[in-house]
């Protein structure tokens, strides 16, 4: 008997003990610290937006303004009987109008508002604002909205968007439907430009009717409002480059070389900023981002990877000076190419049209000789034990100048591009066997390396300033303070000694003075440059269609004391002399006397260029092989 | 004795007394809490729930000290009347009964509604007590397993009938008194047992629990023949025998529930076991419980600070949900000292029946104690998430003046007859 009656004891004491187990388990263990994420479902917050900052260029000219729109909520079980008439002549509604769109909120929810009328001129709101409280249930909502006075830059501006519910749920300062930069500095910057919004709790019951304060308003805070900022943008160069790549694919971009600043990011085809706002937003998104011919929505300043041809002869040469194994006097011959094997095929073709003397550095570059630089190329792959060991100094030479690398620029998308390295040939070749031959194209910018137009701007620059360069960078001002950030003050150093820079940089002046660009010389400026032209062809199923060739120029000026900087690229324009070479005068003349006069008839014929043609050959070729498929 | 005016205070246990006072008065704050709202800020105001509560508490007091001054011989003379009568009224609800929330459950006296089945208890508890002191009782007979089983079982189905199936379920506690009193253990295990099954059949399935059965078994049997060194030879057929008796009451537990029974006692069964995910109802109740509870942290909101608890998020909050209340605003340290505090209350009460020397007594004692556990037990364990909904009152704090009365008559007729034993013989 004394046995049984302990049961009924010990199962007290152990409930009791489960119970305060649970309850600290509950109470302390999974108690939130932070009271009001907790008890979220009693306490309503109610949120203060500050306005959003405004966007300014380099000179202080308007990019980027708010608008103040109003818009006209209902909350259909609030409405109480009231004078159409009189409304619907305040609002300039017909009646039809009131009745279906007082339906359709009904049917989205009678509690919730709904938008009943977006986005009324100042004038209708101011009338209606004095009559409103004769309305019970409508209510008049204020709204900012982004306004861009300019058509330019919509690639580096970029967008807002609503927040969805992943990035609602990711950063806890969002709700859904709040506003936040989605592209451009609008992304980049967000913290910046949208400020903090305020926010005052209220206690609410389980009817969600608010019942007071919370806790007297002591969690409750101020918005602070967002910040301007200045970019270093040149609106008036901006908008030019824009003008000049019209009709066009392609992208230019110019940096001032002493600060990294990029001056302008032109892509082409672009979009006027204002179709990313307003009422038509969404029809307009749908479409610019559908369009998966022009793709206005990819900025090829940043995103296109091509190769980089010709102008990356310069790189080349300043490895083989640094690496020794030129100096600028070694020359070579060259007999219109460059034979790098026994078979008919291996040779590698040269128009620089000198023969029977010797090429040196200098004239190679004016000239853009391929078979100078393939003798270099095979000088460098040849000069450590292996290919391999070679191909590694090489590389890390062009890393140094940013190549193949993402630069850490301000802006929020952008390619690496690709520059091989010994492990990658290693695996395309597993035999390791591979040599200079079996890479010569890497000479003359062509083969496995693709670069962006901002990494050779980037690499201009760095040639320009003679062996560094400067993170490139957007952001000039906060709220009228210059920035000073490291990351963008830093000097980045290349691994070549300033003193090779200068034959390289006089054979550039050369590429002016009498070489491919000498037609659009400009007038009291000394300009330094290098076009490129790479081939460009579509094969498929075994056969070779032949595309316009891609038109490439890079250029910096003036020669000394470099104030800009720039690499322009355009998709299938042909020779770099005709199109890209003329764009960079044009340019730089621009930026430089801050008007482009001395080129006028150059400037006509840019303008009214028109690739289209050829971008409809190249899409009917592509249909062509998706029939044959 | 009788006729001598002896002095009946001094054999008060008045640890009980005090704990009881502290219970409903603190109960009653957390009434106020909940349900108090801007516009009734008056505490004698008896529209409210709170004002209706101060009313039910000072009855109580007025029953008390009325059943202090019965005489103890009535309860065991008249439990059997005591008993019939409490049956007459649960039985007249099917007659007179007053619908509220969807249970016959109340008579109604003009506003005024009474529960009978908070009284009911202290006649079953009474009842068992007069039947299990009878000379020589032993559970051995067949005749007195019925009888007892009879006198549980007529008030659970009746109140199973108004329907309200949560308040039936208070007589399964009674089994730690027969266990007590001398049922023989198996019985309990075998409950126990076939309860375990039953639940986690319809949790698991089948399948998972037939094998989850075979492969204890098996770490039993390595147990004994490994560990305990003992020979099983002869135990085989047992072993398999009652292997294949378990697998089929599995199996029938699942044939009964998805073949034989209809869909509207599966989904109670279901929401009872939590296994239908109907949050917008039940499921919402103790999704809100926890939080409010979580909420509270270690000193809890301050008293009538609870923003969950004044926001009214928890349904029924001054009633089945009271304790969320408690949860809130006392925190870690209030919940858990109520907690305590009750665990003392019905250890004390076990202590007490225990040094009866009068086996009625004794009996009466050890019911009282299977009540109140079986209240806080099912209910705390509710609130705080640890067993499915069931709707039944924590005792001294839930709101209403049956509840309030039934618990203190219980509570009061242990206390006068302990007060008794002291005197008397």
């Amino acid at each position: 008997m004394k046995k049984r009656s302990l049961l009924f004891p010990l199962l007290v004491i152990i409930t009791g003990f489960i119970f305060v187990a649970r309850l600290f388990f509950l109470q302390i263990v999974h108690h939130d610290s932070n009271e009001i994420s907790l008890s979220g479902s009693a306490i309503k917050r109610i949120y203060t937006y500050p306005e959003r900052g405004f966007v300014y260029d380099r000179n202080g000219k308007l990019l980027v303004a708010n608008e103040q729109t109003y818009d006209v909520k209902v909350i259909p079980n609030e409405v109480k009987a009231f004078d159409t008439i009189e409304f619907c002549s305040l609002l300039k509604i017909d009646k039809k109008y009131l009745i279906t769109k007082l339906d359709r909120a009904r049917n989205y929810s009678p509690w919730l508002p709904s938008v009943f009328l977006s986005q009324l001129s100042k004038e209708d709101y101011a009338y209606l604002q004095e009559k409103i409280h004769k309305y019970k249930g409508f209510s008049i909502q204020r709204k900012s909205l982004r306004k861009y006075p300019h058509k330019s830059a919509a690639n580096i501006l970029g967008y807002i968007n609503e927040v969805n519910e992943y990035l609602a749920k990711k950063n806890p300062y969002y709700e859904q439907g709040e506003l936040v930069g989605t592209q451009g500095i609008e992304k980049e910057y967000e913290d910046i430009l949208r400020g903090t919004k305020g926010v005052s709790y209220k206690l609410r019951n389980r009817l969600n009717k608010v019942i007071g304060p919370y806790k007297e308003g002591i969690y409750d805070t101020l918005p602070q409002p967002g910040e301007d900022i200045s970019l270093t943008i040149d609106l008036d160069l901006q908008a030019y480059g824009e003008l000049l790549m019209s009709n066009k694919r392609g992208g230019i971009v110019a940096i001032e070389p002493n600060t990294g600043e990029i001056l302008a990011l032109v892509t082409a085809p672009s979009y006027d900023p204002n179709l990313m706002v307003g009422r038509e937003r969404s029809k307009n998104s749908v479409m610019l981002f559908n369009d998966s011919i022009n793709k206005p929505m990819l900025d090829r300043g940043l995103q296109a990877a091509y190769a980089p041809g010709s102008p990356f002869k310069l790189v080349e040469g300043l490895i083989g000076l640094q690496e020794n194994v030129i100096t600028p006097n070694t020359g070579f011959y060259c007999h219109h190419g460059y034979r790098y094997g026994n078979k008919a095929t291996n040779f590698m073709g040269c128009h620089c049209g000198i023969t029977g003397r010797a090429i040196d550095l200098r004239l190679g570059i004016a000239k853009s000789c391929n078979s100078y630089f393939s003798n270099v190329y095979k000088l460098l792959l040849e000069k450590y034990d292996t290919s391999q060991e070679s191909l590694t100094h090489w590389a890390e030479h062009l890393r140094s100048f940013g190549l193949g690398d993402f630069l850490g620029y301000d802006l929020p998308i952008g390619t690496k591009g690709f520059i091989p390295s010994a492990d990658y040939y290693d695996k395309v070749y597993p035999r390791k066997t591979w040599r200079y031959t079996t890479t010569i194209s890497n000479a003359i910018g062509q083969g496995e390396i693709v670069t962006t137009p901002i990494q050779l701007a980037n690499m201009i620059a760095a040639i320009a300033n003679r062996g560094y360069y400067f993170t490139p960078h957007v952001l000039k001002k906060i709220n009228g303070n210059p920035i000073d950030i490291e990351k963008f003050t830093t000097k980045k150093q290349t691994t070549i000694d300033a003193k090779n820079f200068e034959p390289v940089i006089e054979g550039m002046f050369d590429v002016y003075q009498n070489g491919t660009a000498k037609h659009v010389q400009i007038k009291d400026i000394d300009i330094c440059g290098k076009t490129g032209t790479v081939q460009n062809y579509i094969r498929k199923n075994g056969v070779k269609y032949e595309l316009a060739d891609h038109s490439i120029f890079v250029a910096f000026a003036p020669k000394d004391n470099p104030k800009i900087a720039l690499a322009i690229f355009v998709e299938n324009g042909g020779f770099g002399s005709t199109i890209a070479a003329p764009i960079a005068s044009l340019m730089i003349e621009k930026y430089l006397k801050g008007t482009s006069t001395s080129l006028k008839w150059w400037e006509d014929r840019i303008i009214n260029t028109s690739l289209e043609a050829e971008y409809k050959k190249q899409l009917s070729i592509q249909l062509l092989e998706k029939s044959q498929n | 004795m009788r006729n001598h005016r002896i002095n009946l205070l001094p054999h008060i246990d008045w640890l009980l007394v005090f704990i009881y006072i502290i219970l409903i008065c603190f109960g009653w704050m957390n009434i106020y809490a909940a349900s108090s709202s801007e516009n009734h800020q008056e505490i004698l105001d008896f529209s409210t729930r709170y004002g209706k509560q101060i009313i039910w508490m000072g009855l109580s007091v007025v029953i008390a000290i009325f059943l202090l001054f019965i005489e103890s011989s009535f309860y065991e003379k008249f439990a059997a009347y005591i008993y019939l009568a409490c049956m007459l009224l649960l039985a007249g609800l099917f007659l007179v009964g007053k619908n509220i929330n969807g249970a016959t459950s109340w008579y109604a006296i003009g506003s005024f509604s009474i529960q009978p089945t908070e009284f009911a208890k202290t006649g079953t508890v009474l009842a068992l007590a007069r039947l299990l002191n009878e000379r020589q009782f032993s559970f051995k007979p067949f005749i007195n397993k019925v009888k007892t089983f009879v006198i549980i079982t007529v008030p659970a189905i009746l109140i199973t009938l108004q329907p309200d199936p949560g308040s039936a379920l208070v007589y399964v506690s009674f089994i730690l008194l027969f266990y007590r009193e001398g049922l023989h253990s198996n019985i309990l295990i075998i409950g126990t047992l076939a309860i375990v099954l039953f639940v986690t059949t319809l949790v698991f399935g089948y399948v998972y629990v037939i094998a989850g059965a075979c492969i204890i078994t098996a770490i039993i049997l390595w147990y004994i023949s490994k560990v305990r060194k003992k020979i099983l030879r002869f135990v085989w057929p047992k072993i398999i025998g009652i292997l294949t008796i378990v697998s089929g009451y599995i199996y029938s537990v699942y044939f009964l529930f998805h073949y034989v029974f209809q869909q509207r006692h599966r989904d109670r069964f279901n929401i009872l076991l939590g296994l239908s995910n109907d949050t917008s109802d039940i499921g919402y109740n103790t999704y809100q419980s926890i939080k409010t509870i979580a909420s509270g942290g270690f000193w809890g909101k301050g008293y009538l600070q609870g923003d969950r608890t004044q926001g009214k998020f928890v349904p029924e909050q001054d009633t089945d949900y009271i304790f969320s209340t408690i949860g809130e605003e006392w925190g870690f340290w209030g919940s858990a000292l109520v907690v305590i505090l009750f665990m003392s209350f019905i250890l004390r009460i076990l202590f007490l029946a225990e040094n009866q020397k009068s086996k009625f007594s004794r009996i009466y004692g050890y019911g009282v104690a299977c009540v109140f556990f079986f209240h806080v037990l099912i209910n705390v364990a509710m609130v705080i998430g640890l067993f499915p909904t069931i709707g039944i009152p924590l005792p001294f704090f839930s709101y209403g003046g049956s509840s309030l009365w039934g618990f203190t008559m219980l509570l009061f007729i242990f206390i006068k007859l302990d007060a008794a034993k002291k005197y008397e013989l």
